[in-house]
């Protein structure tokens, strides 16, 4: 850990590719035990970061610290303090689940004397205990997944990067991962995980909000909901949608309007008067409103507020 | 630099190999087919040359030397024609590679002591055949020529002689100047130079496509571990190949073994070990499985096949190529199979070549690990 006790520092970092910057001068601390999230969607430089900070990619500009070590100067150190779970799949399908384990305990260096040990507690962890000889290209999306965290944390390291490591996996396996995932953050281990599942976010201790290379937020999930709106939220519900969003958007005192699922979720001023001059105005165009009213915002709100002025599409959204 | 993580890498690549039926049947099939392929279809003695005969006097003299033609092993008397038109046909369309016309009046100038002058029509397509072909009808019509004046003169009433001058040739190494015997160890260069480029030209760039890699390389693992490693169980399945294909050469083609045992063994464990290396180098570079084995192919095969004085005599090839060949490993192997299986000499008498083939097994892994970055870069 560096002398401030962070397990990861990133201060100003760039990264470019040709003439696309896809990290854009970013800096964020972790601390060890976090749950620390990537939030963002597709394209918005996550995996990047993360590559970068595993000493895969070279970054462009600015400085990052794994476990106290430069990871220009010294990769092979951070590799030593680190487990790194690709976004594709990456075990070897044609090797069985005991022996991409095996493979991976030889790769980390795990101790002789406790390899069988933990090659148990991976195959408990990943609940294949009794599918060891299976070829892991037959098993379903779940199991794999738990099998390569099990492989990639073999040497319990005190840092484990994820990216996007539950994309693809059914919502119960989704589940179960990030059980195992806070009972590793217990054990205090600094967890750096990229998302753009909002519902996984909430499971963060702390959240990185990302869009198109740039860090747009930071904070606790609370935190970004709380301060990402200024003004306050309320839900609609009517019918017309279409023709209720022209409606609204038009009204002084509603600043964002954005849809989810079947509602509107509109950011107005904090007046009262805005509530009123809604209903007059859906009324006036013979809009019926099944509901009207004052929400808490979740964090697909506070990622719309917060990149607002950056999209260039108002559909350009995340998924749900 | 772990022993241990080395070997868990050639222990995974040994696990893969085996259940990936391609690369098994690369390792069985090719040996047996190329040995087959190769052994029989690259034959460069020019026997049984195809003639045909236009025998325009027809008396026992003429008849006597076209028995001579047919005497020889080099020739075949297909047919005897009974017009010239036939006999330019025939080698028109390549039913013959050599025609003999004998004048009407051979045998009156045979008795008159003049010159006679058999004309020859040879297929020259193939240069090199045509040039044997002349040769050995030359040497038949000379030796009908001796034989016919020595009976002219013992008939006359002359002392028999004897020739003046004879060569007793006799051809060291190869006895019977068979082209098999030297071809056959030669292609099992090639087989090793194809076996071994095809398996590890994929082994690298399988992994970036499959992005195992990516994995693999957040590991603590070094990039000489993962060379190595993936290098042994490659080589143990090379040097199976080589066995498999001395052991055809000896006891399927009777190709002689005068040299050691020994001396195959580490002559063919450099050969193998360069030529692993050198698909691996081109694996790392490629990064993709599909223009990984081609590349591989084409710097394997053709040069172990054409630059490595296996089929075309390095002496005769212009100065150019020949100063090119130096950078053909299969060159030295070469070397070290003839004397192998033909001149019986030992390691010591390779020295040169074995040097030679130590110093490219160090280049090329050292460019290889040079050029294996554990970076998505």
């Amino acid at each position: 850990m560096t002398a401030n006790g962070n397990s990861v520092e990133v201060e100003e970092l760039v990264k470019r590719f040709g003439d696309f910057t896809a990290v854009d001068r970013i800096s964020f601390q972790s601390r060890p035990g976090e749950v620390f999230g990537l939030l963002g969607p597709n394209g918005s430089g996550k995996s990047t970061t993360i590559r970068i900070l595993c000493g895969l990619l070279h970054p462009s500009a600015g400085r990052a610290t794994v476990a106290g070590y430069d990871v220009v100067k010294s990769p092979e150190l951070i590799r030593r303090n680190i487990g790194y779970m690709s976004q594709k799949f990456s075990l070897y399908g044609d090797l069985t689940v005991l022996e991409n384990l095996r493979f991976y305990s030889g790769m980390y260096g795990v101790e002789r004397s406790v390899v069988q040990e933990r090659i148990g507690w991976g195959l408990e962890m990943a609940g294949l205990r009794g599918r060891e000889s299976s070829l892991t290209r037959d098993l379903s999306g779940g199991w794999k997944q738990r099998l390569a965290l099990g492989c990639a944390v073999l040497h319990r390291p005190p840092i484990v990067f994820l990216d996007e490591p539950t994309s693809g996996v059914d919502p119960l396996s989704r589940r179960l991962f990030w059980e195992l995932i806070q009972r590793m953050s217990d054990d205090g281990v600094t967890i750096f995980v990229t998302t753009h599942y909002m519902d996984e976010a909430e499971y963060c201790n702390r959240l990185a909000l990302m869009y198109r290379g740039s860090l747009v937020a930071l904070g606790t999930p609370t935190e970004l909901k709380l301060n990402s709106i200024e003004g306050s939220l309320l839900l609609l519900e009517c019918d017309r949608l279409g023709d209720a969003i022209g409606r609204v958007r038009a009204i002084k005192g509603v600043r964002d309007v954005a849809v989810f699922g079947n509602a509107l979720h509109l950011v107005v001023s904090d007046d009262a008067d805005v509530v009123s001059a809604i209903q007059m105005a859906l009324e006036a165009d013979r809009i019926v409103i099944a509901r009207l009213q004052q929400i808490r915002p979740s964090l697909e709100d506070a990622f719309v507020a917060l990149t607002a002025g950056r999209r260039a599409l108002p559909s350009e959204a995340i998924a749900q | 630099m772990k022993l241990r993580r080395l070997l868990a890498v050639s222990r995974k690549e040994i696990v893969q190999v085996l259940r990936d039926s391609r690369s098994l049947l690369i390792v069985l099939l090719m040996p047996l087919m190329l040995m087959t392929v190769l052994g029989y279809g690259v034959n460069l003695d020019t026997k049984h040359i195809k003639v045909w005969a236009f025998d325009r006097e027809g008396s026992p003299a003429s008849q006597d030397l076209l028995r001579r033609f047919q005497a020889s092993i080099y020739f075949d008397l297909v047919r005897s024609a009974s017009d010239y038109r036939t006999l330019t046909d025939a080698l028109d369309d390549g039913r013959c590679q050599l025609a003999i016309i004998v004048p009407h009046d051979f045998s009156a100038r045979l008795h008159d002591g003049r010159v006679v002058t058999i004309q020859a029509l040879v297929d020259g397509s193939d240069s090199n055949t045509a040039q044997l072909a002349i040769g050995y009808a030359q040497g038949v019509l000379s030796g009908y020529g001796s034989a016919v004046q020595a009976e002219f003169i013992r008939a006359s009433g002359g002392p028999a002689i004897m020739p003046a001058l004879s060569v007793e040739a006799r051809t060291w190494f190869n006895e019977e100047l068979e082209s098999k015997n030297f071809i056959v160890p030669g292609v099992a260069a090639v087989v090793m130079a194809v076996v071994g480029t095809l398996l590890t030209s994929l082994t690298i760039a399988r992994e970036w496509e499959r992005g195992t890699m990516e994995q693999l390389i957040s590991t603590p693992v070094t990039a000489l571990e993962i060379i190595l490693g993936k290098l042994v169980p490659y080589f143990a399945l090379g040097m199976f190949d080589t066995a498999v294909c001395a052991a055809i050469a000896v006891f399927w083609f009777e190709v002689p073994f005068r040299g050691e045992l020994a001396t195959l063994v580490i002559g063919s464990g450099l050969f193998m070990t360069v030529i692993l290396g050198l698909g691996f180098w081109i694996s790392v570079l490629t990064k993709n499985q599909l223009a990984a084995s081609q590349i591989g192919l084409v710097a394997a095969f053709l040069p172990s096949m054409l630059l490595s004085g296996f089929t075309f005599p390095i002496e005769q090839m212009p100065l150019g190529v020949q100063t090119f060949t130096y950078l053909v490993a299969a060159r030295y192997y070469v070397v070290i199979l003839k004397s192998v299986f033909l001149r019986g000499t030992g390691i010591g008498a390779l020295a040169w070549p074995a040097l030679a083939l130590s110093i490219y097994t160090l280049i090329i892994v050292a460019l290889a690990r040079r050029s294996f970055h554990k970076s998505l870069e």
